[in-house]
């Protein structure tokens, strides 16, 4: 572990990410998330990876398709609209099971809406996005040295399901310093990664094997639905293993706070102050929005009286929160969307009662 | 005493191909197949196969292949070739992919000097999906979305990619070739070659623009449709090189 150490989110990812072995990355400028690829542009040539500015993002996503074909550990990133432009390349990448790593540093929508802070891609993140029947394994950190601490194990993720991993963020994430511990220091020299060679599958070309191929087109109506199949199994796989949430206080509150991301740490300061002020308050918060923690959900709502659902957009998790909550409880929605930050204070006076209908 | 005098390439599969009676695409891959094993590089060359007739190249070519979305091989081939840049990288792509969808792509790699090799295969209309306009249609050229023949007032005026990428500094080779007679695949072949072994010589990006054709959306048999080739393509689209081991990055 390094000493801490202040880092904006962006470039405190970029670094996680090549500590974690990533040494390609591939991306087109877009606010707020310059600064990742900036500072992958200065540190990948110092530990012999490859930075490369694409002409667009639909170019980006094609190149990080290559690369993980190849057995490069590889990643880019963007913010909402760029996000968008990757989906046809996203759903390639998961029809072909390469890994690699996406992070989505959200902005509000839609169009192009503006370049603060939302939660308004969960839709897009977790339930395919693209075209087909695919999933992403989605992680969304609520702190800089959690993203931290994400990052480390998002590559291994993509690299155990052959399936892309994305790190859904925000503007605040991206843009704010906090102090952070990264796995080593930045003097420290990294261990090499492993070799594509490493990766069977890979196309590293066919040195005493049969050749290796990419492909995400069958033809045969038969063996596409087995594809799908196949790789149905693996979502399945993730939602039994791969489930990550907190769960803060949740045991006696009355109300249960739904937060994650940005969101959650709002909530957080909110449901501490309920608590101060003999309010029976707890938050719960997916890490994982896909797979979506369902049954831990369902089992703290079994007990409270209502549950709220805290989010930067105009109400997206919340579907999941309903499925995952059902009969149980009543379950109410406060949200921003535009870029405008739920306020603690907001976030109290819902958890009391107050406020009005939720906005 | 026998002695082999022609045989199937080492890099070329030993399969049926999907491709029509009369398309020049089968002497194509041929040509390129022998090319790789010309530089004994079947082993450690990788194939990028893109959307359109050829996109079952893949199972056509006995090296490792990724098969890439409509128009973004340049760009899958560029992230294959960074992760692997003592590696042979080619992409084998039609003129709708990367003259329409990929223009981008193909324009970019270009400019970069990508270190890759660049088939493409030139029959001026959309084959895979039914014989439609591309940008390589020529004035007047009948297809099943200028039924009347292609008028430059509404469909705009065909593209020659191969003087167009000609002008970008990145490139180091740039050649026009065709395959309607034994002569011209000869020089096809020779052009192909000196692609691939420009690439591993780390010359940076070369385009092979091959004019091909495709008797069943032409309407024509095939050895109408290579005689058509000759008179029609081959006037607006000279053969040549354009681009000569220069530039590159």
């Amino acid at each position: 572990m390094s000493e801490p150490k202040l880092m904006k989110g962006n470039e405190a990812i970029a670094e996680a990410a090549i500590q974690a072995g990533c040494r390609y990355f591939f991306g087109y400028p877009i606010t707020p998330q310059n600064e990742l690829p900036e500072y992958m542009a200065r540190r990948l040539p110092e530990v012999g990876g490859v930075y490369l500015q694409a002409e667009s993002e639909v170019s980006a996503i094609n190149m990080v398709y290559g690369a993980a074909g190849a057995g490069g550990r590889v990643m880019t990133s963007s913010s909402s609209p760029g996000i968008s432009l990757m989906q046809e390349g996203i759903s390639y990448l998961a029809g072909a099971e390469l890994p690699c790593v996406l992070v989505n540093i959200v902005r509000g929508g839609p169009g192009l809406g503006g370049i603060h802070a939302a939660q308004s891609d969960y839709f897009q993140a977790t339930k395919g996005g693209g075209h087909g029947d695919y999933r992403l394994l989605v992680l969304a950190p609520g702190s800089v040295q959690e993203t931290v601490d994400l990052l480390q194990e998002a590559f291994d993720l993509a690299d155990k399901y052959r399936n892309p991993v994305m790190l859904l963020g925000d503007a605040v994430l991206g843009q704010m310093m906090e102090a952070v511990r990264l796995p080593r220091d930045l003097d420290e020299p990294l261990p090499p990664p492993p070799p594509p060679e490493s990766k069977v599958w890979a196309t590293t070309g066919a040195v005493n094997r049969s050749r290796n191929v990419i492909n995400s087109l069958y033809i045969e109506p038969e063996r596409l639905e087995k594809h799908n199949w196949h790789i149905q199994e693996k979502y399945r796989r993730m939602e039994a293993e791969e489930v990550r949430y907190e769960a803060v206080q949740v045991d006696d509150a009355g109300t249960v706070v739904v937060a994650y991301g940005t969101t959650a740490r709002i909530a957080r300061t909110a449901v501490d102050e309920a608590r101060r002020q003999g309010l029976k308050a707890g938050l719960f918060r997916p890490i994982s929005l896909y797979p979506f923690p369902y049954q831990a959900l369902r089992e703290a709502a079994g007990r409270a009286r209502r549950v709220l659902v805290v989010e930067m957009s105009c109400g997206q998790m919340l579907d999941d929160v309903r499925l995952a909550v059902g009969e149980r409880c009543p379950v109410e929605f406060y949200g921003r969307p535009g870029g405008n930050i739920p306020t603690p204070q907001e976030v109290l006076d819902r958890i009391a009662g107050k406020g009005g209908e939720a906005k | 005493m026998t002695t082999v005098v022609a045989q199937r390439p080492k890099s070329l599969s030993d399969v049926v191909m999907n491709y029509c009676p009369g398309c020049t695409h089968g002497i194509i891959h041929r040509l390129v197949a022998e090319a790789i094993d010309a530089l004994d590089a079947r082993e450690r060359t990788i194939g990028v196969a893109s959307v359109g007739c050829s996109v079952f190249a893949y199972n056509y070519f006995e090296c490792d292949m990724q098969q890439a979305s409509h128009g973004r091989a340049p760009a899958v081939a560029t992230g294959i070739k960074r992760v692997l840049p003592d590696r042979l990288v080619f992409t084998y792509q039609g003129d709708g992919d990367l003259a329409s969808i990929g223009a981008a792509e193909i324009v970019h790699a270009a400019a970069r000097g990508e270190n890759i090799t660049v088939i493409f295969v030139n029959n001026a209309n959309y084959g895979m999906t039914g014989g439609q306009m591309a940008p390589t249609t020529l004035l007047g050229q009948k297809t099943t979305t200028t039924p009347l023949g292609r008028d430059p007032k509404t469909d705009g005026f065909p593209i020659r990619m191969a003087e167009m990428l000609a002008t970008l500094q990145g490139p180091a080779y740039i050649a026009r070739v065709s395959v309607h007679s034994p002569q011209a695949v000869k020089q096809a072949g020779d052009a192909i070659k000196k692609a691939f072994r420009l690439q591993a010589e780390g010359k940076g990006f070369t385009l092979i623009e091959v004019l091909s054709t495709c008797p069943t959306n032409w309407g024509l048999a095939p050895n109408q449709a290579l005689k058509w080739l000759v008179e029609n393509l081959i006037p607006f689209y000279p053969l040549g090189e354009f681009k000569k081991e220069e530039g590159g990055a």
